[in-house]
């Protein structure tokens, strides 16, 4: 029986080693922008209809006004909203990093790293900001 | 066969990403900086902000960008995680209704005629 590289890839390829320890994966600086994007991507998403709720109730008149500005004034609220700051701005410095790929500007290893630790600073940065209006 | 939820839209959805991240890169820190800039603590100053009926249809617009922007990107998410092709169709869809509800609940908010009178 004749077997060419076509019979035998699929078999070859379903039977790879897979490794996916993730704790044990070495990331590059970039594949954290890029993980972390997505991730605050999911999170933005799921907080959504949570943002639209409460501009409603708050809109709602003078007792949801109230409810909402309690629940915000409350220690676990504040963090949440801490995680959902730097979730967006991440979201936003890494997205524009993509565009930004997506025009061919950057893509050389060196300006690609370099743009990562950007982002990752930036998002740290507009998040400290926050926390400082936040918490005094 | 073509897998039922796959990405064989791949080009329109790939350019309604980038062109309503654009635009979200734009709306939402300006959005932000208009509300909080002056943050009023009492209910007829919060909703003062939201009297012009221009920043409630920039809201609105910019709310929907932002629910085709989700959209897009969760549907990535799924398409890459979610295997099963019935479990994966049953996400999309979820998504899709959660960003539906809430672009529809927001538009009924900002255009309720008890709360803003007829413009």
């Amino acid at each position: 029986m004749q077997v060419d590289a076509f019979t035998i890839l699929p078999r070859a390829m379903s039977e790879r080693p897979v490794y996916l320890n993730l704790l044990r994966i070495h990331l590059p600086v970039s594949g954290w922008v890029s993980i972390l994007h997505r991730l605050s991507g999911g999170l933005l998403f799921l907080a959504a209809p949570i943002g639209v709720w409460g501009l409603s109730l708050s809109l709602s008149g003078e007792a949801g006004f109230r409810r909402v500005a309690e629940w915000i004034g409350h220690p676990f609220s504040k963090l949440f909203l801490l995680i959902l700051t730097w979730a967006f701005a991440h979201h936003l410095f890494a997205g524009l990093r993509h565009l930004a790929l997506d025009g061919h500007w950057g893509l050389d290893l060196r300006h690609a790293r370099l743009s990562s630790i950007a982002v990752l600073l930036a998002g740290a940065l507009v998040t400290l900001l926050f926390a400082g209006k936040l918490f005094t | 066969m073509r897998s039922a939820s796959g990405s064989h839209t791949g080009t329109g959805v790939w350019l309604l990403q980038r062109a309503t991240a654009l635009l979200l890169a734009l709306a939402l820190p300006g959005l932000g900086i208009y509300l909080l800039a002056a943050l009023p603590t009492d209910y007829p100053g919060w909703q003062s902000l939201f009297e012009p009926h221009g920043v409630r249809v920039l809201i609105l617009l910019t709310v929907a960008a932002l629910a085709l922007h989700a959209w897009a990107g969760m549907r990535d998410i799924l398409m890459d995680y979610v295997r099963p092709t019935g479990l994966r169709l049953v996400l999309v869809l979820a998504v899709i209704v959660i960003l539906a509800g809430s672009v529809t609940w927001l538009a009924a908010i900002l255009f309720d005629p008890s709360l803003w009178g007829v413009a």
